[in-house]
């Protein structure tokens, strides 16, 4: 039998958390600060609604771009939150998560042959994403020494002539780093410079500490070439719901969404009807959670901090990022004994991409209570190196 | 009151026996800066008091606790203030509202047992001048009090990693 397997599969290469997902599975009393998504349950009132909306029958397809209730919804939020203006009928595009979403922004824009440059560290799946697309990811360094944002010196070195599109993150998963207007401004320069498209993944946008969110499509010229993506999983805890959204000027748009018709065809509508619930009525819950893991944050970076595992203070997400250089372990060494000896998952820092080597992420979406426990266990874990 | 203060009430609405320390590292205050800060909302009597949320029903003493409405005819140059502290000063009244609609005073009550309760409503509100008519409501269960759910709450799994 031949080898079914395209060359474009196999050259993905698998995710680097498998065998530590394996390993957790066998173990019991595990300590899991593994896990990129709130801890919190979906405010009820959202659940209701998507419930009632069931019993009412609403169960059919949606328009291809999604209810047009919700896609208003958004695009009076993002103007009155971010100064973000898409016109609900043509610029806004209701996916099935923001990872759909990612993967037909860059279906849409991307040619055999064509580099994409990624910020990192980065989310997993932006450069297989633009593989699979035919493109080739080339990934840009983010360093500690730059609090994890993006430095407009090493993007402009790794532009060529077949330089396509920049994929950004901030607030960043796993770095918690974020873009202030200034920052972004200088990537602006360069990303208008050289003719480039910009897709911002802004899917953490509602979790900042210090300074509010600023949306790159904002800055300078960018909104005609900027896909801004985001979604609804993080802020308000609705990570299984699988809502998130494309926003693009008209032609981009209809791009991505001929794409998404033929793939996904609409978002599951019930998601739909409980991301309307979200954005109409749900901004106490979200302030609540942010507060919490504001809270969260303090608590866990100083016990970092103390314990010997040298932590940026992160601005956004909900992910500490501490270096392990000083103990003299990988981060991969580290992350495996760790949970061998002590029963607390971490996602190594090399997982991520370019600049993640010698870090971890732990995302401290999970309990005060339980990360007082991690702490202490890595505390006792760096003390029997 | 600042921004800080507002964090240190909401922490401290939502678990009061965190120390000093705790606190600290979770606003990014001092420990000293915590406690001069509580100190002052003590003083100033924002922070009433310190209390634990108790599931009575749980812990078996067979406390028996009533809803209570009043219609009352207020008084001239006071309304219902005269007669809402004189019946805030009884021991059984927990919680004493002035509302809207059909009553006017809202008042939770708590007795050993349901003729404690009832003895109290009639021996002392009920007759009391100005009341005019009272509704009594015995509450059979509790499910949430003070933004706390009383019932158990199976945890969903969560995946141990993800992106």
């Amino acid at each position: 039998m031949r080898n079914f397997v395209s060359k474009r599969a196999e050259e993905i290469p698998p995710s680097g958390i498998r065998k530590f997902f394996d390993l957790v599975l066998t173990m019991e009393d595990v300590i899991s600060l593994g896990v990129g998504e709130p801890d919190f349950r979906t405010p009820w009132n959202i659940c209701e609604s998507s419930i009632y909306s069931i019993e009412q029958g609403v169960t059919s397809y949606t328009s291809n771009k999604g209810l047009q209730t919700l896609r208003d919804a958004l695009s009076r939020y993002l103007a009155q939150h971010y100064n973000l203006q898409y016109s609900a009928d043509d610029e806004v595009l209701i996916t099935t998560g923001v990872s759909e979403g990612l993967d037909i922004a860059v279906r849409s824009i991307v040619d055999p042959g064509d580099e994409v440059l990624i910020a990192q560290p980065s989310y997993v799946s932006y450069a297989p994403c633009v593989t699979l697309a035919g493109g080739k990811p080339v990934p840009v360094r983010c360093s500690e020494n730059d609090h994890f944002k993006l430095n407009p010196d090493t993007l402009a070195e790794k532009i060529t002539k077949k330089s396509k599109a920049l994929i950004i993150n901030f607030p960043n998963n796993p770095t918690g780093g974020v873009m202030s207007e200034g920052d972004l401004k200088a990537i602006a320069d360069i990303v208008i410079d050289h003719d480039l498209l910009l897709i911002s993944d802004e899917v953490y946008a509602e979790l900042t500490y210090e300074t509010r969110h600023c949306a790159a499509a904002t800055v300078s010229d960018l909104w005609e070439r900027t896909i801004t993506l985001n979604g609804f999983s993080k802020a308000y805890a609705m990570t299984g719901w699988r809502v998130g959204y494309l926003c693009a000027p008209q032609e981009l748009l209809d791009a991505a969404l001929k794409i998404h018709q033929y793939v996904m065809l609409c978002a599951p509508v019930m998601g739909q009807i409980g991301a309307l619930e979200a954005i109409r009525a749900s901004e106490e819950d979200k302030n609540n959670m942010v507060n919490e893991y504001r809270l969260r944050r303090n608590m866990f970076i100083t016990g970092l901090n103390r314990i010997g595992l040298p932590c940026h203070v992160p601005e956004g997400a909900f992910y500490a990022f501490p270096s392990v250089k000083k103990t003299g372990l990988s981060d991969v060494e580290f992350a495996e004994q760790l949970l061998k000896e002590q029963r607390v998952a971490v996602v190594p820092g090399s997982v991520f991409g370019a600049g993640g080597e010698d870090h971890l992420r732990c995302a401290y979406a999970v309990s005060r209570k339980d990360l007082n426990t991690a702490l202490g266990r890595m505390e006792a874990f760096i003390s029997s190196l | 009151m600042d921004e800080k203060d507002l964090e240190l009430l909401r922490i401290l609405e939502e678990n009061s026996r965190l120390s000093a320390e705790e606190i600290a590292t979770m606003t990014r205050l001092s420990p000293g800066d915590v406690e001069m800060r509580v100190s002052a909302l003590e003083a100033a009597q924002v922070i009433k008091g310190y209390s634990t949320v108790v599931n009575w029903e749980k812990a078996g003493n067979g406390e028996v606790s009533a809803i209570i409405e009043l219609k009352v005819n207020p008084e001239r140059d006071y309304g219902y203030d005269r007669i809402a502290e004189r019946l805030s000063r009884f021991r059984q009244v927990k919680t004493l509202r002035l509302m809207t609609g059909t009553y006017d005073l809202q008042l939770l009550v708590t007795g050993k047992n349901m003729q404690e309760v009832s003895r109290f409503v009639s021996e002392h509100v009920a007759p009391m001048d100005r009341i005019r008519e009272t509704a009594t409501h015995i509450i059979m269960k509790s499910y949430k009090v003070n933004g706390n759910t009383l019932f158990e709450q199976a945890e969903p799994e969560r995946q141990p990693y993800s992106p």
